[in-house]
């Protein structure tokens, strides 16, 4: 066993761990955090897609130990517990999920994208979002989602209390 | 599934590394960004007892401008060589070939060095190391470093030009002659899939306009990563129009010997590769200006 000792969502966290735990199943098992999705277990799904020091990757191909000292992002850190963050929010209005499944990752894939590229079109979305696979929406409403969400970043925010 | 069980070592040094492999012998793996490795070993395709961890070694990523190459080290990640302006303005093939490779997820993690070290016949910076003549640098037990053309670093007979204990520590990929012009074209069953065949070129052009300097190599040409020498001849020294490519595209043909599997077989891969070096060229043709 070896001592694992990372920042998951701002938090410091630690724990012991056989070498060949992945870090999706790190997240899970041992820190509880169940939003981060197992899918494939072999890089192909992306429904275990977290971010490294913010960039996306499969946290099914990278194992805890090779964490340590790193920064990593999950669903679960995006916004506050009963909240949504802007990428979120504009997945729920645009029908982006409908089982859910591959939710986390597209949203950690999408969150990846946006911070590269404030303005991307929609082949920039796909490409950002290739490596997730949705087996419910046919992939349009979450490029949608994704456009919203650019474009209410990319607006100053309304003043508090004004209309949606 | 899981991978089966083994010991993590994460050394800080080349000199750690070395000790390691050569306690561990044979049970030692090199582990980079893990892309390829890893769901080897979640399918238990892949058992290495011991995994070696370069991630941690101090040096070994960044991209180096220099007078006539840029060198990369090993452990630059793909997506940071996608990213370079160094690399967009010196090796445009080199830019369009890595934004290829897998998805962001993977091109994040994954390494220059992973991808030359393991070789795959369809992968993109193989092809890319080949057409530019790139030279890469090994670092053996003890430390000292040989370096070793990529012509020679994927022999025919398969494996690569790696020795027992040595690392793959840079690459440097020479800046082609002044005002080549390059192509790059893959194509697979889906998105960012490993292409079922593509190629990579070079092209100069002589005061006349005539093929001065040609680098054409295919990806998914064979089990191993090549040039096609042949076409390369068949350009040389004359014009590049578009008869002139189509009749050295076609040759391709005869020079490959390309591995069906489920995905496509032989022949329409063999037939996909005419097209693809045929598309490459003329691309490469098309932004080659005639030498001063």
């Amino acid at each position: 066993m070896e001592s694992v000792e990372l920042m998951v969502n701002g938090v410091r966290r630690e724990g012991r761990v056989e070498p060949r735990r992945t870090l999706a199943d790190f997240l899970r098992e041992e820190l509880g955090l169940t939003g981060t999705h197992v899918g494939c277990e072999q890089g192909a799904c992306g429904a275990c897609t977290v971010l490294l020091d913010g960039e996306p990757v499969y946290a099914c191909l990278l194992f805890a130990v090779q964490a340590r000292g790193h920064e990593i992002t999950t669903v679960e850190g995006l916004a506050a517990p009963g909240e949504l963050d802007p990428v979120q929010d504009a997945f729920r209005r645009c029908h982006a999920l409908q089982c859910g499944f591959c939710t986390p990752g597209m949203l950690l894939a999408a969150h990846g994208l946006l911070a590269d590229d404030p303005d991307p079109d929609e082949a920039d979305i796909r490409g950002a979002l290739a490596g997730n696979i949705c087996r419910c929406t046919g992939y349009q409403s979450i490029v949608a989602a994704v456009r919203l969400a650019a474009a209410e970043r990319r607006r100053p925010a309304a003043p508090e209390g004004a209309a949606r | 599934m899981k991978a089966a069980p083994f010991d993590h070592h994460a050394p800080t040094s080349l000199a750690e590394v070395h000790d390691l492999l050569a306690r561990h012998g044979p049970d030692a793996t090199l582990i980079a960004g893990g892309q390829s490795l890893v769901p080897l070993m979640a399918l238990r395709l892949a058992r290495p007892r011991v995994l070696v961890d370069l991630n941690e070694v101090a040096g070994l990523a960044g991209i180096r401008d220099e007078p006539d190459a840029v060198t990369a080290g090993a452990l630059t990640r793909q997506r940071a060589v996608e990213r370079s302006p160094v690399v967009a303005a010196r090796l445009p093939l080199l830019a369009a070939a890595v934004g290829r490779i897998g998805h962001p997820q993977v091109r994040n993690r994954g390494t220059v060095g992973g991808s030359l070290a393991l070789g795959h016949p369809a992968a993109e910076l193989p092809a890319v190391a080949l057409a530019l003549d790139a030279t890469l640098v090994l670092a053996g037990i003890g430390g000292a470093e040989r370096e070793i053309a990529a012509g020679d670093f994927y022999p025919a007979t398969g494996g690569t030009g790696l020795r027992p204990g040595e690392v793959l520590t840079r690459v440097r990929f020479p800046v082609p002659p002044a005002g080549a012009g390059y192509g790059f074209h893959e194509l697979g069953r889906r998105s960012r899939d490993f292409a079922l065949a593509g190629a990579a070129v070079v092209l100069g052009r002589g005061v006349d306009g005539e093929c001065a300097y040609a680098r054409v190599a295919v990806l998914g040409g064979g089990p191993v990563p090549r040039r096609v020498p042949g076409v390369e001849r068949a350009l040389r020294g004359g014009p590049l129009d578009a008869d002139a490519i189509a009749e050295a595209a076609d040759g391709v043909a005869g020079e490959v010997e390309p591995v069906g599997d489920v995905q496509a077989d032989a022949g329409y891969r063999r037939e996909v590769l005419v097209t693809l070096v045929r598309r490459a060229l003329s691309d490469a043709a098309r932004r080659a200006d005639p030498t001063h």
